[in-house]
C-alpha cells in the first residue's frame, strides 16, 4: 500500500545547518551585507548616542533644529539599511532560485526553504546589528572623551546607552527578518519546474 | 489521502491528454499537445525527441513539478492535480527521484549530505540517515568520496552522486532528463549502465527524457515525442528486430 500524506518540516537542525553552511559558502558576500546593516546601525546608535551626551536645550531654537535634524538623519540611516538589507536578500535569493526547484525536488516542504532564508538573515542581521550599535556608541563615547574628557559619562548616561544599544540591535535585527520574509515567501511558493528554469 | 493496493504489472505513471500551453504575446505554442502514456513498474523507459518537442516538458508534468493546462497525470493512480503543496512535496520526497543534465546538487553540501538531505526531509533520523547514505555511495561506486563537494568530483562523480541521491527514499520512479547530456561518451555509457543496472536489480521504474542514442541499447520501450505528441512506441522485441537492417542499427 502506498499513500500519499502531507510533508513535514525536517527538524529545525536541517534548515540551521544549510542556513549556516550557505553563509560561509558565500562569506565574503554575506560580509558586505553584514557591513551594510552594521553602517546603518552604527549611525543610528551614534545618532542617538549623541543625543544622549547632550541633551536638548528647549528654550535655545538652534539646539532643538539641530536635534531634529539628528532625528531625521537617524530615521534615512534605517531607510538606508532597509534597502541594502532588502537588495541582498533579493539576490540572495535570486541566485538560488535553481538550488531552491532542486531542495522541492528532493521533498523540501516550502517552509523549510522559507526556514533557511530566514535563519541566514536572523544570523547576519543579528550579528551585524550588534556590532553595529557598540561601534555606534563607542565612537561617539571616544569622540566625546577626547572633546571633554569623562564629565558626560554618567550613570544615566549607560543606562540610556544600554537603551540605545537593545534598540539599535533590535531594529537591525526586525529590519533583516523583514527584508528577507518576503522574497523568502516567493521563492518557496514557486512552482519547482519554473524555480529550475531560470538562468541567472 | 489516498491509497492504493500493489499489484503485479500495474501502472505506476499514466498520463491521459495532457495539454501544456505557453502563451506567446497574442498565439499559444503548445509544447505538450494530448499526450496520454502508460508506464508499467519496473520499465525502462525513454522519450525521445528533438530540441523543443515537449520532451522536458513531460518530464516536468510526470514528476509533479509543473501543472498541465488540461489532462491529468496518475502516479501510483493518484491524480497529482488533486494533491496540496505539501503533499506534493510528500510524493517527490518519497516516490520520485529526480536527476538532471546539470546534476544539480547541492554545492554547499558534500556527496554525503546530498544523499541525506531527502531522506532528513522523510524524517530519518541523522546516523540512519548516514548510514543509509554510504551504503547508496557504495552502489554508485564513490564510498570514498563521501566527504567531497561537488565542484570537487568531475562530471562523472557528480552525476553518481545524484544517483545515489535519487535512490534516498527507495523510490518507485527514477526520472531523469537528459542525464547524459553533459557527459562524454564514456563516462554516459557508464552511468547509462549503471541506472539500467540499478533497474534490474533494484525493480525501479526508470523514465529518461534523452537524444542519446546510447540509450535505446538499454530501454525497454521507446517512446517518440514529436510536436508536443507521442509519434510512436518501440519496444524492445521491435527494436532487436531492426537493428541492422534500418537506419537505428548504425547510431547504437
Amino acid at each position: 500500500m502506498s499513500t500519499v500524506r502531507s510533508q513535514k518540516d525536517p527538524p529545525i537542525r536541517v534548515a540551521v545547518t544549510q542556513a549556516v553552511k550557505s553563509i560561509r559558502v558565500r562569506f565574503v558576500r554575506q560580509v558586505a551585507a553584514g557591513l551594510g546593516v552594521l553602517l546603518g546601525i552604527a549611525f543610528y546608535a551614534s545618532v542617538r548616542t549623541s543625543q544622549a551626551l547632550s541633551p536638548v536645550n528647549t528654550a535655545d531654537p538652534t539646539s532643538v533644529e539641530a536635534a531634529q535634524r539628528l532625528q531625521w538623519l537617524a530615521i534615512l540611516s534605517l531607510v538606508m539599511c532597509l534597502v541594502g538589507i532588502t537588495n541582498s536578500m533579493l539576490m540572495s535569493v535570486t541566485e538560488r532560485y535553481k538550488e531552491i526547484g532542486t531542495l522541492k525536488c528532493l521533498g523540501s516542504s516550502d517552509g523549510f526553504i522559507v526556514k533557511v532564508f530566514f535563519i541566514e538573515a536572523l544570523l547576519i542581521g543579528s550579528v551585524s546589528s550588534l556590532a553595529g550599535s557598540f561601534v555606534g556608541i563607542g565612537v561617539m563615547m571616544v569622540v566625546r572623551f577626547l572633546t571633554d574628557g569623562a564629565t558626560a559619562f554618567t550613570s544615566a548616561f549607560f543606562a540610556q546607552a544600554g537603551i540605545i544599544a537593545i534598540t539599535a540591535t533590535s531594529i537591525g535585527i526586525l529590519l533583516s527578518a523583514t527584508a528577507a520574509v518576503l522574497p523568502a515567501f516567493q521563492a518557496a511558493k514557486m512552482p519547482a519546474a519554473a524555480a529550475l528554469r531560470v538562468e541567472v | 489521502m489516498a491509497t492504493i493496493p500493489v499489484a503485479d504489472n500495474e501502472l505506476v505513471v499514466r498520463t491521459r491528454d495532457l495539454v501544456k500551453e505557453y502563451k506567446l504575446g497574442d498565439y499559444s505554442v503548445y509544447a505538450l499537445n494530448g499526450v496520454s502514456l502508460d508506464v508499467f513498474r519496473g520499465e525502462y523507459i525513454s522519450i525521445m525527441g528533438p530540441s523543443g518537442s515537449g520532451k522536458s516538458t513531460l518530464f516536468n508534468m510526470i514528476g509533479g513539478l509543473d501543472k498541465p493546462n488540461r489532462g491529468s497525470v496518475f502516479i501510483n493512480e493518484v491524480d497529482i492535480a488533486q494533491l496540496s503543496a505539501s503533499e506534493l512535496a510528500y510524493l517527490r520526497c518519497h516516490t520520485i527521484g529526480y536527476i538532471f543534465q546539470t546534476f544539480n546538487l547541492i554545492n554547499v553540501r558534500t556527496a554525503l549530505e546530498n544523499v541525506t538531505l531527502p531522506m532528513l526531509f522523510a524524517g530519518l533520523a541523522a546516523d540512519e540517515a548516514d548510514e543509509r547514505g554510504m551504503e547508496l555511495l557504495d552502489l554508485v561506486g564513490l564510498g570514498d568520496r563521501y566527504h567531497h563537494r561537488p565542484t570537487e568530483l568531475s562530471g562523472g562523480q557528480q552525476q553518481r552522486v545524484a544517483i545515489a541521491r535519487a535512490l534516498a527514499n527507495n523510490p518507485s520512479i527514477v526520472l531523469a532528463d537528459e542525464p547524459t547530456g553533459n557527459l562524454d561518451l564514456k563516462t554516459g555509457k557508464e552511468i547509462i549502465d549503471l541506472l539500467r543496472k540499478l533497474n534490474e536489480e533494484r525493480n525501479v521504474t526508470i523514465i529518461s527524457a534523452t537524444h542519446d542514442l546510447k540509450m535505446l541499447d538499454v530501454s525497454d520501450r521507446i517512446v517518440y515525442i514529436r510536436d508536443g505528441d507521442v509519434a510512436k512506441i518501440d519496444t524492445r522485441a521491435e527494436l532487436d528486430l531492426n537493428v541492422g537492417s534500418s537506419d537505428l542499427g548504425e547510431h547504437s
